[in-house]
């Protein structure tokens, strides 16, 4: 179905390029609204550690592969920046039994990616970190939605 | 993008959500929130409009219900299934009161 990929600037400014890049082609690929937000709000929690961390103070470079497969339709991701060293995978997952006032929202977005995505694999290889991330989805019916 | 649509009658408030709750509107809504809370006993935070919630406004939505707490009730109304997905995969369906 498709290869595409996009490199800038990884900076919050540039989330909203994301957000349009994987819209546009998870909406022309036929992915339901459904599966496309949950890959969009993944997204956004991978790129946004990368924009807040990975080259800080400095600003560097990021680009994201996109390709979306079918039989069975699935659609992989993969994060690629020069920045610091991070394995998510090896972050603890926060205790989400905690009461309201004992709470803290770190480590939610990696929580999120674990348990809404079908598959997260991490390898930093020549000085790149390099997060893929795998969604299965249906293609949507004729609604255009589930 | 997000709009915020806000109707009081006394000490309830209703915040409408219309658009993205992620990283760049998140501080919309909490400015908002920080400038409209004070004095009120019932919040109301109306999703009907929402499309997703990222870790971004999970936070404000958490400083909201602690302060809430303390000074009346929350709830969460016409909560979307992406966005029940991410209350449910975050254990925010236990913390807040979404009907």
């Amino acid at each position: 179905m498709g290869t595409f990929e996009l490199t800038d600037k990884a900076t919050l400014e540039n989330l909203e390029i994301v957000n349009a890049f994987l819209e546009e082609h998870l909406g022309e690929a036929g992915c339901p609204f459904k599966d496309q937000m949950q890959i969009v709000v993944v997204a956004e929690e991978i790129y946004v550690n990368i924009a807040h961390y990975a080259y800080f103070p400095e600003t560097g470079m990021f680009t994201l592969k996109l390709e979306i497969r079918e039989d069975p339709c699935e659609a992989e991701l993969t994060f690629i920046d020069s920045g610091m060293p991070f394995n998510p995978l090896e972050m603890e997952d926060p205790d989400i039994t905690l009461p309201a006032e004992e709470r803290d929202v770190g480590g939610l977005g990696i929580l999120m990616m674990k348990k809404m995505m079908d598959s997260i694999s991490y390898e930093n290889t020549d000085g790149h970190n390099i997060l893929k991330v795998i969604k299965k989805f249906r293609k949507a019916s004729l609604d255009g939605w589930f | 993008m997000l709009n915020i649509e806000k109707f009081s009658n006394g000490s309830e408030l209703t915040m409408a959500l219309t658009g993205r709750l992620d990283t760049t509107t998140s501080p919309d809504l909490e400015r908002d929130l920080r400038d409209s809370i004070d004095g009120i006993t019932e919040l109301t935070i109306d999703m009907g409009g929402l499309d997703y919630i990222s870790s971004a406004g999970l936070r404000v939505l958490l400083s909201a219900q602690k302060i809430m707490n303390k000074q009346g009730a929350m709830k969460v109304v016409n909560v979307n299934a992406v966005i029940m997905q991410i209350f449910n995969v975050t254990g925010f369906s236990q913390i807040l009161d979404i009907q």
